[in-house]
Formats: C-alpha cells, sequence, structure tokens
C-alpha cells in the first residue's frame, strides 16, 4: 500500500458538473443560485499504509490518523481567496487555486507514521479534491504544519491547464 | 523561560535535549524539532512547505 499525489479524478468530472464551489463567485443566473455561498473545504491526515490517490473519491476514516488532540475528518482549510485564472496565450491557459492559509494541527500526538493529506469538500458530501504526499511524519505532544506554495500560475497548489 | 508542550505538561525548555533537522526535496521542505528528556521523546513538531502542484491538464475534442 502507498499514497499517491494526484488531482483526484472524480474531482475533475464533479468541477464540470458544477459541484464544487471553492470561492465566492457572483454569477448569471442559474435559477436560485445567483450568489451561491463558498464551500468548507477540509483536510484530513492518512497514515503511510493508507491508498490515498487519484482513484479516492471521497474523505474516508479508514486509514485516517488518529490520536490526542486529532478530530477524525481533520481541519478546516482557509480558502479565502477564490480559484483565478491566466491566459498565457489564445490557445494555453491556467486555472488555479490555493488555501490561503497553512493547515495547522496543534497541539497533537500521532504515533503511527503518516504522509499523506486529502483535500476534500465537507459541504459536498465530502468529496475529494485532491492527495498530497510528503515525508512520512510522526508528532508528539507538538504541532504538524502544511504550508502552502505560492499561488501562482506555476506554483499553486491545484491547477488546471490547458496547453 | 521559554515553555514547551511536552508529553508530561508544559515544561522548561532549559531542562530537555533540543534536535533538529531538516529535508529538502523536489517535493517538501520539511524542518523538524524534538525535544528529548532523559532518552525519552517528550516533544516532537514537524512543519512541511509543500512544493509540488497538482495539475490537471484539459484538452478540447476536434470535430
Amino acid at each position: 500500500m502507498a499514497n499517491t499525489q494526484s488531482m483526484c479524478t472524480s474531482f475533475m468530472s464533479q468541477l464540470m458538473l458544477g459541484e464544487h464551489q471553492l470561492g465566492t463567485a457572483t454569477l448569471v443566473s442559474r435559477g436560485s443560485l445567483t450568489s451561491p455561498t463558498t464551500d468548507t473545504l477540509k483536510a484530513a491526515l492518512y497514515l503511510s499504509s493508507a491508498t490515498m490517490n487519484a482513484s479516492t473519491t471521497a474523505y474516508t476514516a479508514v486509514n485516517e490518523v488518529s490520536g490526542t488532540g486529532y478530530t477524525a475528518g481533520g481541519v478546516t482549510v482557509t480558502n479565502a481567496t477564490a480559484p483565478t485564472s491566466t491566459n498565457a496565450s489564445a490557445t494555453a491557459g491556467v486555472a488555479f487555486f490555493t488555501p490561503s492559509a497553512s493547515i495547522v494541527y496543534t497541539t497533537v500526538t500521532l504515533a503511527t507514521a503518516f504522509d499523506a493529506v486529502l483535500i476534500y469538500n465537507s459541504t459536498q458530501s465530502d468529496k475529494a479534491i485532491s492527495v498530497h504526499t510528503f515525508g512520512s511524519q510522526t508528532i508528539t505532544a507538538g504541532t504538524f504544519t502544511l504550508t502552502m506554495p505560492a499561488n501562482t500560475t506555476s506554483a499553486a497548489l491545484i491547477r488546471l491547464a490547458t496547453t | 523561560m521559554a515553555l514547551v508542550t511536552t508529553t508530561k505538561g508544559d515544561m522548561d525548555e532549559s531542562l530537555l535535549e533540543k534536535r533538529e533537522g531538516t529535508v529538502d526535496n523536489d517535493n517538501e521542505t520539511t524542518s523538524w524539532v524534538e525535544y528529548w528528556l532523559d532518552e525519552e521523546l517528550v516533544h516532537r513538531s514537524a512543519h512541511v512547505r509543500l512544493k509540488k502542484t497538482v495539475t490537471l491538464t484539459s484538452s478540447v475534442a476536434s470535430f
């Protein structure tokens, strides 16, 4: 078993179906959805023995970390900055999104090694968005912090690109 | 006097042995700090700075 960093395939199709709302938006009328609210995203940690990857469709408690100070489901992700996009040419562009603050698990003890975080949409039935991996960690009466990359076209945490 | 959260409650940092490390690769920059008391790990924190993006490359079909 191993975790693999990837965009979750189900998320791709859900984007096309409008099942995620990662930031506030003003829309031309979609019936009553003229001013939808921002969905709540969460981040859950997974053991190194888990199998979180592109085929993950939703948050699961199976192989999620557990320990003092950690609540199943993880912590809320701060997404104050809505997704944005930039065109590089007539045929190429990038849409990108990065949580607007670090993801922090404060004063936890996670004794079993973990190496992945699942970002998921807790408003929309816990649907999976992406899996990110890192070197295996344990935490003892301490804090685990995930700092986000710069929210740019080339470095943002999640990018949808045309080439 | 700096206090450190440990498995034995808050302790004065001067009473503990501090060990630190950093890992830097294409995927992440990770730093960690540990505090030991008489060869017992009583605190470990880690800070991971993610570097790698996940990207969906889109395409459209031609008629």
